[in-house]
């Protein structure tokens, strides 16, 4: 269900007050490119009046490939390999969307077992990445021991996807029709080892950063999105989420076996860093949570990918498609047309922190202390390379 | 939304903004295509009075063949969740779009993309000229179909050798077992 | 190399404007020279090679696995190796991954920076041969074009242990005194020079980066 959030009036963009930099009361730095949550390279352009941030510029491109055009020049079964590398962080939902867009296109559906070691594979990725998110949010504030730990622990979630799928970080593992394999012998009994190591590990989490006092002071109140800045601004997921607007792609418009399982849509009240930290770590927990449900729910036999055409020359009849998954961060979306040739003819990227990271930092950084900005930026987990693909 | 909601609010716009092509997708997505001089109206109405107040993306597909760019604004409705793309054609040359900046805070951003793509103008859009992705760019817009990107790449960046392999069965027939001669 | 560096030419710095050049030095950058003893320059390689500092800077996709080999996992600090902000304090320069034109450019006013003796490991096929993104407008193909490399090590993406096993075979490099990245940068400027700028279109840095 959805709150409407009164969003029919026209956004004001009013000229700035040029900033009279040779006066010498204000300060420009650059922060970034690099930056401590490793999570891509962005960088903003401040202006300071002492220690408060009054303007605030994006640059992003330093990680601009032209995927969108390269993926124009590569067959179907090519681009395949290639498209998981869009969202460096977290590439398992650029695989599945991929192929569900072509198999949408195409009118081939994958099977059941499929569907399910899918929503497995992807329930695994937003545990990964939401353990890497923990590890940064921490680290912008100097508690270096937190990242330690859920770094040190997701190394077992991507041990888990090499057995799974023969890569640690880049899977290549749901292709057009399926996936590229089953589930090895015996492997069941080693997720469940790792998921209870993880639910011991983020108890440990929450009581280390969360109940932490200087964690609390420096997070509470920062970075605040209101209620009426969700639409006008296209905030999703965990962000929006924040301000008691309970919308999760996975309940609303449900794809892979997701309504199959059994999860609430969690929420927070105001939406300041500390409680959209908070709820992620609780996403964090739902994913431990599904993972065990994807396992008990599993079939235990049945084909893992659909009969497909020659794949070395298939060629999809003219259409188009926008399919969408429930990220870490938000909708995840995938806008797809074909015209009947070997080639896809255009492929657009909808990704989460296209909106995050450009219009909506550069209104949340005004006001904000300069030591608070790098939370801030990670408070909104952006991850750079999907905005510049 | 209910099937027949749909029909109606489709058959309104039909009347009222002359749109055509609509094709329903799949379930829940619908696109159709609208005039460019009713294309910001139509939108302001999807968004003020029927509910689509998300804007997940605006884009645009090259169709060199016909001369035409068709820009595409994927809207959403978070009450029914019906997805909804507003498709328009615009000339390629010179290629301009009313810009949409003051209903979406986002809008800037992609419109700002899209000219350094694919060169669309989009009057009034704040800060369009600046670089989003590319610095120091000479060339045409890169997503523009004639742009050669693999003869851009040789060219600029240049071409590394791959190591040299043989191809297994002339090697075999041609320098390590040369007298036994046809194929077995 | 003789001693008379003040005879040689000074850079244009033709990409300032004639204000910003008096705020950057024209001077040509010069070679380091080995211990004339023969056991101090093999102390100081052995130093050298036992504490580099790498300088946190993750250029491209396989910058993801330096967050990992940092954990206690793969512990990368038992080889002296630390991550440093700032290049000054650096002496290891990881390319992770594919370079863009435009982190092409902020990788040379970095390297620039770092003071001698330093290296550079090309992590991934992507510095190597353009990998994955060989026909991309936006990403270079041979990045030794650009700045000179030490060691590379392939893969797409390599594991931890690979950067491990490599960042010991740099070790020993280091040790036998082979290795003269930054040597070979200096002596070649004007080479490595003509084609950073080919590439790089606004250049509106000074020639070289001290």
């Amino acid at each position: 269900m959805s709150t409407t959030t009164g969003h029919s009036a026209d956004l004001d963009f009013p000229q700035p007050e040029p900033i009279d930099m040779a006066s010498g009361k204000y300060v420009k730095i650059w922060q970034g490119p690099q930056h401590p949550g490793i999570t891509g390279n962005m960088s903003l352009e401040l202006v300071l009046d002492g220690d408060t941030i009054i303007d605030c510029k994006t640059h992003v491109g330093y990680l601009h490939r032209g995927f969108e055009k390269l993926m124009e020049h590569r067959t179907f079964i090519q681009n395949f390999t290639v498209v998981c590398r869009i969202a460096v962080p977290e590439p398992a939902f650029n695989e599945y969307l991929y192929a569900a867009a072509l198999e949408n296109l195409s009118g081939i559906e994958a099977p059941e077992r499929a569907q399910w070691i899918r929503t497995l594979n992807l329930e695994m990725m937003r545990l990964a990445s939401f353990m890497m998110w923990i590890g940064g949010m921490s680290a912008a504030f100097g508690l270096y021991t937190v990242p330690n730990w859920t770094t040190a622990y997701r190394d077992y979630v991507l041990d888990l996807f090499e057995e799974m799928t023969g890569g640690r970080i880049y899977h290549m593992y749901m292709v057009p029709g399926g996936v590229r394999a089953g589930l090895p012998a015996g492997f069941a009994k080693r997720i469940r080892e790792v998921m209870d190591g993880a639910d011991k590990l983020l108890d440990q989490v929450e009581r280390v950063m969360f109940n932490n006092t200087v964690f609390k002071a420096r997070t509470k109140g920062l970075g605040i999105i209101t209620p009426d800045m969700i639409d006008p601004y296209g905030i999703v997921g965990p962000n929006a989420r924040g301000c008691e607007i309970t919308r999760d792609l996975r309940k609303d418009e449900p794809y892979l076996v997701y309504d199959q399982l059994d999860f609430d849509v969690v929420s927070g009240s105001d939406s300041d860093a500390y409680e959209r930290s908070y709820l992620r770590l609780q996403e964090t927990r739902q994913s431990i949570d599904l993972i065990r449900q994807c396992l008990d729910g599993m079939p235990g036999d049945g084909p893992f990918q659909a009969d497909m055409p020659n794949m070395l020359h298939w060629q999809i009849p003219p259409g188009q498609t926008y399919v969408k998954a429930e990220c870490t961060r938000g909708e995840y979306g995938y806008f797809m047309v074909t015209d009947g040739s070997e080639f896809v003819r255009r492929v657009h990227v909808r990704g989460p922190s296209y909106t995050h990271a450009i219009a909506v930092m550069e209104r949340l950084a005004v006001g904000t202390n300069i030591a608070d900005i790098a939370g801030l930026m990670v408070s909104l987990h952006t991850y750079p390379p999907e905005i510049e693909r | 939304m209910a099937n027949e909601l749909m029909n109606t609010m489709l058959n309104r716009l039909k009347t009222d903004f002359s749109v055509s092509d609509i094709i329903e997708r799949k379930p829940a997505l619908t696109t159709l295509k609208v005039a460019r001089e009713n294309a910001e109206r139509l939108i302001r109405e999807l968004r003020d009075r029927e509910g689509f107040t998300h804007l997940s993306f605006i884009t645009c597909i090259d169709y060199i063949e016909d001369g035409i760019f068709t820009l595409v604004y994927m809207l959403h409705n978070y009450d029914s969740n019906d997805t909804l793309g507003v498709e328009v054609d615009i000339s390629r040359d010179n290629a301009e779009m009313t810009s949409i900046h003051t209903l979406w805070a986002q809008a800037w951003t992609y419109q700002r993309e899209l000219r350094e793509m694919f060169g669309i103008n989009f009057p009034g859009s704040p800060r369009l000229e600046e670089d989003f992705c590319l610095e120091g760019w000479d060339d045409i817009p890169p997503m523009r179909r004639e742009f050669d990107t693999k003869k851009y790449s040789s060219d600029q960046f240049g071409h590394r050798e791959g190591r040299h392999s043989e191809q297994p069965r002339e090697h075999m027939k041609v320098t390590l077992y040369p007298t036994r001669g046809g194929d077995e | 190399m003789s001693k008379d560096q003040n005879k040689e030419v000074a850079l244009k710095n033709d990409g300032l404007s004639e204000d910003e050049k008096l705020y950057f030095s024209d001077a040509r950058p010069r070679p380091y020279e080995p211990y004339s003893i023969k056991a101090v320059e093999d102390f100081a390689n052995w130093a050298r090679a036992n504490s580099l500092w790498i300088l946190a800077f993750g250029t491209g996709c396989c910058s993801i696995e330096l967050r990992p080999l940092m954990t206690a996992r793969f512990d990368i600090s038992r080889f002296g190796v630390a991550g440093r902000p700032t290049p000054r304090q650096s002496s290891l320069f990881i390319i992770g991954g594919y370079v863009s034109v435009k982190t092409l450019k902020r990788i040379i006013r970095s390297y620039e920076q770092m003071q001698g003796p330093k290296f550079i490991i090309a992590l991934g096929s992507c510095p190597a041969n353009g990998g994955m993104y060989f026909d991309s407008y936006n990403t270079i193909n041979q990045f030794d074009l650009y700045l000179p490399v030490d060691m590379y090590i392939t893969g797409c993406m390599p594991r931890p242990e690979a950067l491990l096993s490599s960042i010991l075979e740099l070790q020993e490099d280091i040790k036998a005194g082979n290795c003269d990245g930054a040597n070979r940068y200096v002596n070649n400027l004007d080479w490595y020079k003509a084609n950073q700028k080919k590439v790089i279109k606004n250049w509106d840095m000074p020639d070289y980066n001290w």
